[in-house]
């Protein structure tokens, strides 16, 4: 009895492989629950829009999307990683907001030999000495943002900054990233509890006192909406200027806008992708995602909308043929699907040489608070790790 | 040594103190009389944030917002009392942290269906949306000094009402011996249930007064919690009095923790090291001190005299 059980069991499982064959598996981990959640649902919304924009498939295979929520942590990011993994057996993994979720849950994908692709997070180790052949970002590496942005401080004759920044692997690169280019001298940094700090007044107090010409920032999702808001109680703004990267994006400006919080607009940062950006792909994507959700994407949705037309470019040169792991990788280092940012290239550690723009926030035409492109700031730039990288 | 610096810091401490008063304060009340652990005390704090965040934009104004949404907290804590907590008051504390550690998920749940993912910026009106110099370079916001007197004055009604007041009264006999007060033939289910709502109300205001510094968010509950039984246990759970020091301590210690830290580090240690090292020992000073109250008085500061 048992045998037969056993056997009917193999013969499921033989079926239920065959079935699967006709499907592209991927799992997309971001974050459902927690104050994050504004993020990853962006995330989602660009994903469930890209499938939409493929009319549900990649070349002739179906495609089963499989969200995992990582809750904010990296202990529950490795957990649903594991999951989709070894459970769902997904072809691709895709997604992490998060540099420490990204960083704790990499080998789980790896190590199992499956492609991972970053719609967000870019850590230095996973661009360096810990880079893979079947990994690829659809975004950027950690410290070129901020790179960029000091670039823009010397532009603008800055002598000396403060930096305040979150104590955990994004924050560590944002800082590096901004003391690599900028050549005054940084009077302080700060660097404070993440995620739970949310209050910044001891440390605007230190900047104030520190006599700096500007200030530099990272706090992405809802803790940059508090400290823009602290930062404007503080009347901090005609005598340290802000300069901010990941800080203010389309999911704060809606409630800034909401809250009359004028003192956001004209403010300036660095980043790969704007939504003014003239390309097909971008104004196909902006324009159905406002229209469907009526907000602009953030810079999030866009990255997540990039990376699920990067594996469908991989799934249709091997012509659905997923166990060609080699023919996939190649035709996803040739970058040539259609990115809403517009073409890049990928170096040897598979993060992106690219373009790095000063976006503005501005009123848009139809009195909507959005962002416009100031300046390229970068053309075709490679992050500093990719030398560390043996591929 | 930078004193104007070393001043403002300090009303920022202070600033922090007095908001983990408001919450402890309500904890401390429905711990030391009910005998009861509310791990949901911290989604009240949400939920009367974003009762007067959106208030604010249907009234126009926050301070309206706020006088309207302190009775509307206090009854969301009286339905809890009524519907949740009336029933686990004589189950052990195992259970009440099990029970109330799912209402935390049911009440997140909630908020995240009723006001979405996004959280509310809150608006502030014009006046108090400028700065205050109290000297020369000794500039602070005026709302933090709304905080700073709010809180005052909220813990000077406290103490007027615990020490002077018949309800105080009732309060604090509840906090020594409650059976002893249900023998004497007062209604303790009503009085339990005003502490109840009181203390919603209490965490309500606390967690009102934060959002136009951050804004009301799912799980802005979760981060106080922790803290606020720190301050509880530090204080001697179940004393006002005790609510109140460790509050102020706490947030002193964690305020210049944070600012002068890595200063004290660089004396002795690299300015890399100092940076590196610095926020995760200032993130550690309450719990140190914590340790070092319990080593020597393990009821905490201020115990309530019998128990």
């Amino acid at each position: 009895m048992k045998r037969l059980l056993g056997a009917a069991l193999a013969a499921t499982m033989l079926t239920a492989g065959a079935v699967q064959s006709a499907e592209v598996k991927i799992g997309f981990v971001t974050t459902l629950t927690t104050g994050g959640a504004v993020i990853g649902i962006d995330q989602q919304n660009a994903v469930n829009l890209a499938i939409e924009h493929m009319g549900g498939k990649m070349g002739d295979l179906d495609i089963n999307l499989i969200f995992g929520d990582d809750g904010f942590k990296p202990e529950t990011g490795k957990q649903v990683t594991d999951k989709l993994v070894k459970q769902d057996d997904v072809d691709f993994v895709a997604g992490y907001i998060w540099s420490h979720v990204l960083l704790a849950s990499r080998k789980s994908v790896l190590d199992a030999g499956k492609f991972l692709i970053s719609a967000n997070a870019g850590p230095g180790p996973v661009a360096g000495k810990h880079c893979n052949e079947n990994f690829f970002s659809a975004s950027w590496q950690n410290d070129q943002t901020p790179m960029a942005m000091g670039e823009v401080l010397n532009q603008n004759g800055v002598k000396s900054i403060y930096i305040i920044a979150p104590n955990y692997a994004a924050g560590k690169g944002m800082v590096a990233g901004v003391k690599r280019t900028f050549k005054g001298e940084v009077l302080g940094t700060d660097m404070t509890a993440w995620p739970t700090q949310l209050d910044f007044s001891a440390e605007l107090a230190k900047a104030k006192a520190s006599g700096a010409e500007a200030l530099f920032i990272f706090y992405p999702g809802k803790a940059g909406g508090a400290f823009m808001k602290q930062y404007q109680q503080a009347g901090l703004k005609e005598t340290l200027p802000l300069y901010t990267v990941f800080t203010v994006d389309a999911l704060s400006l809606p409630k800034f806008q909401a809250a009359n919080f004028t003192d956001v607009l004209g403010s300036q940062f660095t980043q790969q992708w704007d939504p003014t950006l003239d390309n097909d792909q971008n104004a196909r994507f902006v324009a159905d995602f406002r229209a469907k959700h009526g907000t602009y994407p953030s810079f999030y949705a866009a990255q997540a909308y990039d990376s699920m037309f990067l594996i469908k470019s991989a799934v249709e040169a091997v012509n659905g043929d997923l166990s060609d792991m080699d023919g996939m990788r190649a035709a996803m280092k040739a970058a040539t699907y259609p990115s809403v940012r517009g073409e890049y290239t990928y170096g040897n550690n598979h993060m992106p040489i690219q373009n790095f723009y000063l976006r503005e926030v501005v009123v848009g035409d139809d009195g909507n608070w959005t962002t416009k492109v100031v300046k390229t700031v970068y053309e075709g730039h490679q992050d500093t790790y990719a030398a560390q990288c043996g591929l | 040594m930078d004193y104007t610096l070393l001043f403002i810091q300090t009303l920022n401490g202070v600033q922090l103190g007095l908001l983990l008063f408001l919450v402890a304060s309500g904890l401390t009340l429905v711990f030391g009389i009910l005998d009861f652990v509310n791990l949901a005390h911290g989604s009240i704090y949400m939920f009367g944030a974003f009762i007067c965040a959106s208030l604010t934009y249907y009234l126009g104004n926050f301070l309206w917002a706020v006088l309207v949404a302190l009775p509307l907290t206090g009854l969301v804590g009286y339905f809890l009392e009524r519907i949740v907590a009336r029933h686990l008051y004589d189950k052990d504390h195992l259970d009440q942290v099990l029970a109330t550690f799912g209402l935390i998920l049911v009440l997140d749940t909630s908020a995240h269906l009723i006001w979405g993912p996004e959280g509310i910026s809150v608006p502030l009106p014009a006046w108090l949306d400028g700065q205050v110099e109290i000297f020369a370079g000794a500039v602070i916001p005026t709302f933090r000094l709304l905080i700073i007197g709010t809180g005052l004055v909220v813990a000077g009604g406290l103490y007027w009402l615990v020490n002077f007041t018949r309800l105080g009264m009732l309060i604090r006999a509840g906090a020594s011996n409650r059976t002893m007060v249900s023998a004497l033939g007062i209604d303790i289910s009503t009085l339990f249930a005003l502490v109840f709502a009181l203390g919603a109300m209490l965490a309500g205001l606390a967690g009102m007064l934060i959002s136009p510094i951050t804004e009301a968010s799912i799980g802005m509950g979760g981060q106080i919690i922790i803290t606020a039984f720190v301050v509880i246990i530090i204080g001697g759970i179940g004393s006002m009095k005790g609510a109140f020091v460790a509050a102020i301590l706490i947030g002193l210690i964690d305020t210049l923790g944070r600012s002068f830290l890595d200063d004290i580090f660089q004396l002795f240690m690299s300015e890399a090291a100092a940076e590196t090292s610095a926020p995760a020992v200032s993130a550690m000073m309450i719990y140190i001190l914590m340790a070092i109250v319990l080593a020597f008085k393990p009821l905490g500061l201020f115990p309530p005299k019998v128990r």
